[in-house]
């Protein structure tokens, strides 16, 4: 079964300006989240298999929403991000069954490229809870210049039967980085850490 | 006085509702906001004179127009609903948010084809990552009753106190479900940005 989505929301943060010092070209960061219905909500089940195979269906959706909002190719993608908010009809484990087992395929396949750990926050929560979706470099999850969050809200969203679905893609990493760590031209891309 | 007008930060956000759990109804409706952070050259001080400022954002008010439309696909025949706001940061008043009126509400009127209604607006004065309900009206008639709406939009940490943030929103068409009767855009027929 597809996902039973309500809505997309995506959204580009663009920073030109941080603590009084231009950002050229400045950062920006992207995230889309879908609303979609909790086939689960209000009742055990042990298989959550429909769960995960909607998480394939929206990695690829949802990272190609982003790259789109950017206006980028796939090769130019640098830092990446995912999260679920569960409504409250529904279990933690229901995010997990969507962001882990299968979603990071078609993540990388949409990006071209991506060998590190997609960064992930979960919770429960109602109408309008924000998240902050985790970032970090998708060549080399050891890229300081990279360690960011995104935050993002729907507000309706999650009703008690529904999860919050967010991917999140950049072309840049922090404004003005200065706390030194591995830069993004030393990555090695062998690993996914360096 | 150095630069009137200085954007710290842009936010573009386009959301697509396809159903509220009732009948797909064989359109979707999409809404789109742009939320610009800027330097607030008042800031920390009564400044008796702010009319430059209302002058000078008016390339802005166009800039960000034009950043909205184009988040809904940048035809102008496709909008039917728009709204604005402005969020000032704590060292401003909120006199310095209602210069967004001119500049923001002519801006979106002159892009969309000189749309004849008033454009709907909000203001306060609020902390970072405040969030505010922009009211959303129809461009050309603003008791068309289907049209009535509201988003709401915030950019986590702004305003600092010495921002404000400008918002222009517009949308492509009716809530999703509409159904409460009231005049509907096919019978706009006096063209005074009323009915």
């Amino acid at each position: 079964m597809p996902a039973t989505i309500r809505k997309i929301l995506t959204q580009v943060d663009e920073t030109l300006i941080e603590g009084g010092k231009s950002v050229s070209p400045p950062t920006r960061r992207a995230v889309s989240v879908a609303v979609i219905a909790n086939p689960f909500a209000g009742g055990y089940r042990d298989d959550l298999g429909e769960l995960t195979e909607i998480g394939v269906e929206l990695g690829d959706l949802l990272t190609k929403r982003c790259l789109a909002a950017l206006g980028i190719e796939p090769g130019q993608a640098e830092s990446f991000g995912k999260a679920a908010i569960v409504g409250e009809g529904g279990e933690l484990e229901h995010a997990a069954a969507i962001l882990h087992p299968k979603m990071g395929t078609p993540v990388r396949a949409a990006l071209g490229k991506g060998p590190a750990l997609i960064p992930s926050a979960k919770k429960r929560g109602g109408l309008g809870t924000p998240i902050d979706v985790p970032l970090g470099h998708k060549d080399a999850a050891y890229v300081r210049s990279h360690f960011d969050a995104v935050e993002v809200r729907v507000t309706d969203a999650p009703r008690a039967g529904e999860i919050l679905v967010a991917i999140a893609v950049t072309d840049s990493g922090r404004p003005l980085p200065r706390i030194g760590g591995l830069t993004k031209d030393q990555i090695k891309g062998e690993d996914g850490l360096r | 006085m150095s630069v009137l007008v200085e954007i710290r930060r842009i936010q573009t956000t386009v959301e697509e509702i396809f159903h509220e759990f009732g009948p797909l109804p064989g359109r979707t409706e999409r809404i789109a906001s742009v939320c610009a952070v800027l330097t607030n050259p008042y800031a920390g001080r009564y400044e008796p004179d702010i009319m430059p400022m209302m002058e000078a954002l008016k390339p802005a008010g166009l800039e960000m127009a034009t950043r909205c439309l184009n988040a809904l696909g940048g035809d102008p025949a496709t909008i039917e609903g728009y709204g604005k706001g402005a969020v000032v940061g704590s060292a401003g008043e909120l006199e310095h948010g209602a210069l967004w009126h001119v500049p923001g509400g002519y801006a979106m009127r002159e892009i969309l084809g000189n749309a004849k209604a008033i454009v709907p607006s909000t203001k306060k004065v609020a902390g970072p990552g405040a969030r505010i309900d922009i009211p959303v009206t129809h461009i050309n008639a603003c008791y068309v009753r289907s049209h009535f709406g509201a988003v709401e939009v915030g950019v986590p940490g702004s305003p600092q106190a010495d921002e404000m943030v400008l918002i222009l929103v517009m949308t492509t068409g009716a809530r999703i479900h509409e159904r409460v009767g009231g005049l509907r855009a096919d019978q706009i027929s006096v063209w005074d940005g009323q009915r």
